[in-house]
């Protein structure tokens, strides 16, 4: 029981970590991005290529992912979802889906349909905290989803950039009446969502899997936990990656699996139904 | 990693050019050049079922290479087979879609569709045309109770495979001494992991097994902790998952990582359990893990060439490789019995199909079809040894003695 | 110009039924047939999404518990398949009506009902592969019996014209709904509900009828589905690839016009047909190329051809 919660709760930040991105996207530019699994699928398999081709530890290769990833995001943003969907939520979506087909069979012409993994000696280490064996990778997973949560709430609060990406948020035309260039606030804003995804990857891979279709796996745990956690904010995404994570655990243990992930729909459409602006969500 | 590509791409085109100077170097077919019989292969070779797609496409390929280059369909003139591929993408509109471009295309017959929703579909589908459509894998038991005479299936089904996965638990126990008496049903909540547990339920208690608990998880999976976790504290004797690869592999990573040893494990047709990627990559999670499941048979030496020719390709030994292959030889024997590229002919040929056929490499008896099923065909037990897929049971078929309950430490 | 409208359903629908006379090849027959029955779950769309401004990203849910109701109900209780497929067609609408209202009384829209919706089919989903009747995750098969008083018919020309007739019924639907009192109220509450609601608009009540009056259609082509290829399971009947399609067509086509899931619904297909007669060795490019052509659409939408024409006309 206690070693399930506290299952839960190292799973759920790294579940917390890949929906961080996505409430980013969300808060500022109002889009609901279909692209965000392929994207993940396609920083796992960077991670994997880091290992197989270049000999890099999957931890290691977060420095040079994230740098990359921020690349990727903010061509992807400026290059493609922008002039692509010319500013209609409508054409948002469709250019997201359609990105996500692209990404997702590009994944499967390059790498083909098998399921890849890396072999490092920690994969399957434990860490004894008294009577309970957590997994090391895990365990680094949680502890480096802090620390990015930290930083992207000193970024959102402390620079201009974040101040900008806030302002935008809140009130479009207004920021753009004051000189902030929206256009460059959305773009670094997926920038940095693709960069979160990106060391998600890296956290994952050791103890996981990748194959062309991974990433959806975690998209509709990650909806749920934007939802849950009121989108766009930050912290709720965070305290709703922990939680969703408690409760799969929890569920998958007394419920089975199966149905455990029913429970994560009804919580999803409850929270929507009951409560639209999450159950830690400041603002909707 | 374009590496790779280039290593998946280089060998086929080497097949191409065999097969060309094979039909070169062979005189009757420079002289009498009868029209080259085309042959439906279906696959799904995207979507969620990709992997499998592309290993049963492989089997098919060498088999129809075999063919070419050893004359082809003799009793038709030596005619050559010709592919028409298909990706059925993973789901039954795509495989009908493909059944009708085929029949357009003028197939003979039809091979393939791995997935029992895709053979059903497209097996009816063909047989609007009276096309001859033979399941390379889909274990459903409707494929074959609908009544279609076009549909032939020369692997077992999963009431058989369930049948010889019981009866063969139950003389591995009685053979160790009884070690195993509890059970934990581990299973994927799809058409296959649910039918099998649904018939363990049923069959085991009789048997002397006590289920403590079935716990079914969703595929893909995140996180398999949760079931190991349970299992810890229920500390069944035997495990009995039946979960698709990458599940599995979660599975018993996951149990190994939290230090759980039962006695063993004993998966049903599972994904992982009889795959040599498992066995490479992961080595200790995979020693000593049983499996029931489709398998070549060992001790044919063509099995063993087979299997050298698909590792040069730099990939693995699945099973869907050997059973597209036997299912494109059942089809081309089928042929050279019919003496005629005629679908109706090729149907009767098929449904005649006796112990004469022996050009297949699976582990079954005399072929003898009963409604379009194989009555011969059946799974093995095989079990991961010394890093190698061993089959253990049937004895007839065996390479290797089973090792359970499994040694402590 | 309104009889313009008129006239041109009635064209589609001649020179469409005109099809299985000349196109005998069951591989374009069964690609006509499978485009139509995806262009009705996509009418079914449009009405909500196109008409009313809500859009739903679980029209699965419709389209699953008709199919699963004409399968279910005439392999389990033997009723005839026509009967089940009525049967289905209300309870689709009925489960409509009732996740609108759940969903509609709290005040949800936009991305919000979207995601709503989308779980509501997640969940549905769930369900029909754990329970019992469904057939669990083996599915239901409905059994091969080719007799027209088993909706199946010998030839896809027949089931052809079967669909090509919903699919021109839910046209002349549209049609009268888009001049009906209701579909005025529709517009109003897409363009600004408060102001609908100012103007005296019961806007919950439109938006009931818009989703039961969408979930109908869109379960009408799950039902089709079902007697098409006679096999379903949970990831066919509830899965998100039909709730995908249902709207993505109309949106390309053109959402909340007569034509526009029509012309979207063949505008992809068509597409997605080229696309995989490109496919070489390595699977996967075709699809690539198709979600490039998706984008490109979305870019220079189909709708807009007909203006860029007279544009360039115009500079000429």
């Amino acid at each position: 029981m206690l070693e399930a919660v506290a299952n839960g709760l190292l799973t759920g930040a790294v579940y917390g970590l890949v929906a961080l991105g996505l409430t980013l996207v969300y808060g500022v530019l109002h889009i609901i991005n279909f692209a965000h699994g392929a994207l993940l699928t396609m920083a796992m398999y960077a991670a994997w290529v880091c290992w197989a081709v270049f000999g890099l530890d999957p931890y290691v290769a977060i420095l040079p992912l994230v740098p990359i990833f921020f690349a990727v995001g903010y061509a992807v943003q400026r290059f493609v979802i922008m002039p692509a969907s010319q500013g209609d939520d409508n054409n948002i979506l469709l250019v997201t889906l359609g990105l996500s087909i692209v990404l997702e069979n590009a994944m499967l012409a390059i790498f083909r349909s098998d399921t890849l993994s890396v072999q490092v000696p920690y994969a399957m280490e434990v860490i004894e905290a008294g009577p309970m064996l957590l997994s090391f990778p895990r365990v680094v997973g949680f502890g480096v989803t802090l620390v990015v949560a930290l930083v992207l709430f000193l970024v959102l609060t402390r620079t201009d950039t974040g101040r900008a990406m806030r302002a935008v948020a809140k009130e479009r035309t207004g920021a753009a009446l004051v000189g902030i260039d929206v256009r460059h606030v959305y773009a670094v804003t997926f920038a940095i969502g693709c960069a979160c995804l990106a060391i998600s990857a890296c956290l994952l891979l050791p103890s996981f899997y990748v194959n062309p279709r991974v990433g959806n796996a975690f998209v509709l745990v990650a909806f749920t936990i934007v939802v849950l956690g009121g989108m766009g904010s930050v912290p709720g995404a965070l305290l709703g990656g922990l939680f969703i994570g408690v409760v799969e655990s929890l569920s998958g243990l007394y419920l089975g699996d199966s149905l455990g992930q029913l429970g994560i729909f009804v919580i999803f459409i409850l929270v929507l139904l009951f409560r639209p602006t999450g159950l830690f969500g400041a603002r909707a | 990693m374009p590496n790779t590509i280039l290593k998946g791409v280089t060998p086929s085109r080497r097949a191409l050019m065999l097969g060309a100077a094979g039909a070169l170097a062979a005189p009757a077919v420079l002289r009498a050049q009868p029209a080259p019989i085309k042959l439906g292969i279906l696959q799904p070779v995207t979507g969620a079922l990709a992997q499998d797609g592309e290993y049963g496409r492989i089997g098919a390929e060498l088999a129809i290479q075999e063919l070419n280059a050893t004359g082809g369909i003799k009793s038709i003139g030596g005619a050559q087979i010709q592919m028409v591929f298909g990706d059925a993408r993973s789901n039954p509109e795509g495989g009908t879609a493909e059944v009708e471009r085929m029949q357009a295309e003028g197939v003979v017959a039809i091979v393939g569709g791995f997935a029992s929703p895709i053979c059903l579909a497209a097996s009816q589908a063909a047989s609007r045309y009276d096309l001859p459509y033979i399941v390379d894998v889909g274990v459903s038991d409707q494929i074959v109770s609908r009544g279609l005479r076009n549909t032939f299936r020369f692997s077992p089904g999963a009431a058989s495979i369930t049948r010889a996965a019981l009866d063969n638990l139950v003389r591995l126990n009685d053979a160790a001494g009884k070690p195993a008496r509890t059970v934990v049903l581990v299973h994927e909540d799809g058409l296959f992991g649910t039918g099998a547990a649904r018939t363990m339920q049923a069959e085991l208690p009789p048997r002397g097994f006590e289920i403590l608990e079935t716990i079914s998880h969703p595929s893909p999976a995140r996180d398999m902790s949760n079931i190991a976790l349970r299992i810890r504290s229920l500390n069944p004797d035997l495990i009995i998952p039946s979960s698709y690869y990458s599940e599995f592999v979660l599975l018993s990573r996951t149990l190994q990582q939290r230090r759980i040893r039962p006695k063993g494990i004993y998966a049903i047709l599972n994904g992982a359990a009889s795959n040599f990627r498992f066995v490479r990559e992961f080595p200790e999670a995979a020693n000593l893990v049983m499996d029931v499941n489709h398998w070549a048979d060992p001790r044919k030496p063509k099995t063993t060439e087979l299997r050298r020719m698909v590792e040069a390709q730099n990939r693995f030994w699945l099973f869907n490789v050997p059973m597209n292959y036997s299912a494109v030889m059942l089809v081309a024997d089928a042929l050279e019995r019919a003496g005629r590229a005629d679908r109706n002919a090729v149907i009767e040929a098929l449904a005649k199909t006796d112990g004469s056929f022996t050009r297949h490499i699976m582990p079954y008896g005399p072929t003898n079809f009963v409604n379009g099923q194989n009555q011969a065909g059946q799974a093995v037990n095989t079990q991961i040894q010394n890093n190698d897929v061993k089959v253990i049971f049937p004895t007839e078929f065996a390479d290797a003695q089973p090792i359970f309950p499994w040694p402590a430490g | 110009m309104k009889d313009r409208q008129l006239s041109l359903i009635l064209a589609f629908a001649g020179i469409a039924a005109l099809v299985p006379l000349f196109v005998t090849a069951g591989t374009w027959l069964n690609f006509a047939v499978f485009t139509l029955i995806l262009c009705l779950a996509a009418q079914g769309w449009n009405i909500l999404g196109g008409y009313s401004g809500q859009y739903s990203f679980g029209h699965a849910a419709f389209f699953g518990t008709t199919a699963y109701l004409t399968a279910v109900l005439q392999t389990r209780y033997g009723i005839s398949p026509y009967a089940a497929f009525a049967i289905g067609i209300a309870a689709a609408a009925a489960v409509g009506w009732v996740i609108g209202f759940l969903s509609f009384r709290s005040g949800l829209k936009g991305s919000y009902f979207a995601l709503v919706t989308l779980a509501f089919a997640e969940v549905f989903r769930v369900l029909a592969n754990a329970s019992e009747i469904t057939g669990g995750a083996a599915g239901t098969l409905i059994k091969l019996d080719v007799r027209p008083e088993n909706f199946q018919f010998a030839s896809r020309g027949t089931f052809f014209w079967v669909v090509l007739g919903m699919v021109v019924l839910a046209m002349l639907l549209t049609r009268a709904l888009e001049r009906s009192r209701l579909g005025a109220q529709m517009v109003a509450v897409r363009e600004n509900e408060d102001a609908a609601r100012a103007l005296g608009v019961d806007a919950l009540r439109v938006k009931l009828a818009a989703i039961a009056l969408s979930a109908a259609m869109t379960g009408a082509a799950g039902g089709l589905y079902a007697q098409y290829f006679l096999y379903l399971d949970a990831t066919i009947a509830y899965g998100t690839w039909i709730s995908v399609e249902a709207l993505l067509a109309p949106i390309v086509g053109g959402a909340g016009t007569v034509f526009g899931p029509v012309v979207g619904s063949i505008v992809l297909h068509s597409l997605s047909e080229f696309t995989k007669s490109l496919v070489g060795r390595i699977p996967g490019i075709d699809l690539v190329i198709f979600g490039i052509m998706l984008i490109l659409v979305v870019r220079f939408p189909p709708r807009n051809i007909p203006g860029l024409i007279r544009r360039w006309r115009g500079t000429k």
